[in-house]
């Protein structure tokens, strides 16, 4: 705890601001010395502490992005909910979609702890000036297209976000435990989805390699671009936000997927993808970046819909967001509105205690 | 299939009440990434989930489940026009949550103390549906006591769906309850919430000759059959296919 010591030392001198405007630089280094430190030792930083100003807006930018990937990623998925051809499967992509709404509010909250509102990130999102993962402008044809996702989306998701279990800012790393138990979860609900349509009918067996055949490629984009193009990688890296390159995560995606393909009885769309004796690894083919560059700018299949459909949904629910704000405004205020008592909670209670039946 | 075999009450009942809580809950999924905030998604997928969950159980007991789901034609469904009626705006859908969630506690509650063969499965459901009922409460009268739009639209869903509440209580074979004491705790149960929410309580008839009683006949409103052309569409595309 030598380190959490050095960062209480430097918070307790006197006369300096937090924000350095003070101008003490012996203090703004001890506060610098201190995060690295802690950084080094591999300790966590919590909302409190002092940390360089430029980790702070990496991070609001990678939790909110992340945030925002997980409420645009309910669209294509919703897309199938009231065509899902069974009851069981409908539950199933139901509790799924849920699931990505709380994980959006989990990542809301995480980035909320680094000073910035949930409100401000929103904004930031239906204004284009923040983004959400280049997958899901990608559109969800058939029904097979949600076992597609739950397999190689979810499953990219997955390599990519198990090692931010251990990322340095202590909210995000606790927040991607919990996300991660769910995910991997989905990620079995999928290849099972898949497997029941590979093993079912032509027709079935053909709508699930058409699936794999047009996620395949967009999946490995997840990683983000090649290391040598990464513009944030090895900042990111050194703060222990990041802890491998795109390239070797997406590398290890691989690796894992090509013997699921296989037991799926489904084949992967690259010809160049063949095992590599020397390296212990698959070799893969190229990767259309231009085509991923076009989907990051605004320009894939679904950008316009995706964003339009959220402002939408923004929009036209801004009256029940203004009744519930007024409604709190009216019974909080003592003397104010009827219901002196906090209205929200003890009016419900009143009714439902008439049955007796408990609450859930 | 046409029509599932409505031989014995415990069938008929089961189909009644799965019926119910399967369109629902569809029609509760359709809100899924439109609702107003994040935690609405939550909340409104979390209540369809558990009706579909009650479906689930419910259609078991008549048959099998997909086939009754996918392969009935409308006038073999025998839900509530009340629980079809389109999403509208957020209120109506608080509306209907209102008058539908407020009967279906009310009933699990009496089902759930009976002997009947929906005793275990009330006895679960009643704890699901207190939450529902508690949630479409509390919307309620947020939304009626807001803002002067809110409680405009408050008002106008609460009318809008006022007819179609009578039909809740006609009897149906199989449900042993007291359908006219349950209207009347019900009634009690719903205008209390709308004074809290500073609204009138609907006027306007809830037993029309033709909307009393009629869905549980299979004679269903017009956006039913679009409903279940989307619901059926793919399971009804492949014949015989599992998934």
């Amino acid at each position: 705890m030598a380190t959490a010591a050095a960062q209480q030392t430097a918070r307790t001198q006197p006369g300096t601001g937090r924000d350095g405007t003070v101008g003490t630089t012996d203090a703004d280094d001890a506060f610098a010395r201190a995060f690295d430190a802690a950084v080094a030792a591999d300790e966590r930083i919590e909302p409190r502490d002092w940390m360089p100003d430029a980790y702070r807006a990496t991070l609001v930018r990678q939790i909110a992005q992340h945030a925002h990937s997980e409420i645009i990623g309910m669209q294509p998925e919703a897309n199938w909910i009231t065509r899902a051809p069974s009851l069981r499967r409908k539950a199933i992509l139901m509790a799924k979609v849920q699931d990505e709404a709380g994980h959006g509010l989990y990542l809301y909250s995480a980035a909320e702890t680094l000073g910035t509102g949930r409100d401000e990130l929103l904004d930031k999102l239906h204004s284009g000036r923040q983004k959400y993962s280049s997958i899901f402008n990608y559109p969800t044809l058939t029904w097979a297209d949600v076992g597609a996702i739950g397999w190689l989306v979810d499953g990219a998701a997955i390599t990519n976000q198990v090692p931010l279990c251990r990322c340095s800012y202590g909210p995000y790393a606790r927040a991607m435990v919990r996300i991660c138990k769910e995910e991997s979860f989905h990620q079995r609900q999928g290849y099972e989805l898949l497997l029941a349509l590979s093993k079912g009918t032509p027709e079935q067996h053909a709508m699930a390699q058409d699936a794999v055949d047009r996620w395949w490629w967009p999946s490995l984009m997840m990683f983000g671009p090649p290391d040598d193009e990464s513009a944030h990688s090895a900042q990111s890296m050194a703060w222990k936000i990041k802890r491998h390159s795109n390239d070797e995560l997406r590398q290890r995606f691989v690796d894992i997927c090509v013997p699921q393909a296989e037991s799926l009885g489904l084949t992967l769309p690259d010809p160049d993808l063949r095992w590599n004796e020397e390296r212990g690894q698959h070799d893969f083919g190229a990767i259309d970046w231009t085509e991923f560059r076009e989907v990051l700018k605004g320009n894939g299949p679904c950008n316009e819909q995706r964003i339009t459909q959220r402002r939408r949904a923004h929009d036209e629910g801004a009256w029940v967001r203004e009744a519930a704000a007024a409604h709190a405004a009216k019974h909080s205020r003592p003397g104010a509105g009827a219901p002196a008592a906090p209205a929200p909670t003890t009016a419900s209670a009143d009714t439902t205690g008439t049955t007796g039946a408990p609450q859930a | 299939m046409t029509a599932p075999s409505t031989d014995t009450p415990t069938v008929s009942a089961a189909l009644a009440l799965g019926d119910d809580a399967l369109v629902l809950s569809h029609r509760l999924g359709e809100w899924m990434g439109h609702a107003p905030v994040l935690e609405e998604e939550v909340a409104l997928a979390n209540i369809a989930l558990d009706l579909l969950g009650q479906a689930r159980v419910l259609l078991s007991m008549a048959g099998d489940e997909d086939e009754l789901a996918y392969l009935r034609e409308e006038r073999a469904f025998r839900n509530l026009q009340l629980v079809e009626q389109p999403n509208g705006d957020f209120a109506h859908t608080i509306a209907r949550q209102l008058y539908f969630s407020t009967y279906q506690h009310l009933l699990h509650a009496r089902l759930a103390a009976g002997d009947g063969p929906f005793a275990p499965l009330a006895a679960k459901a009643v704890k699901e549906t207190a939450y529902h009922r508690d949630h479409a409460e509390q919307w309620t009268v947020r939304l009626g006591d807001g803002t002067e739009e809110s409680r405009a639209r408050m008002i106008r869903a609460c009318a809008a769906l006022w007819r179609f509440t009578g039909e809740m209580f006609q009897p149906v074979e199989g449900v042993d309850v007291d359908g006219a004491a349950l209207e009347a705790e019900w009634l009690a149960s719903v205008e209390d919430v709308l004074r809290r929410a500073t609204l009138d309580v609907p006027e306007g008839p809830r037993t029309g000759a033709w909307t009393a009683g009629a869905g549980r006949q299979g004679l269903h409103t017009e956006p039913f059959g679009r409903m279940l052309a989307e619901m059926q569409h793919l399971h009804r595309s492949h014949p015989g296919a599992s998934w």
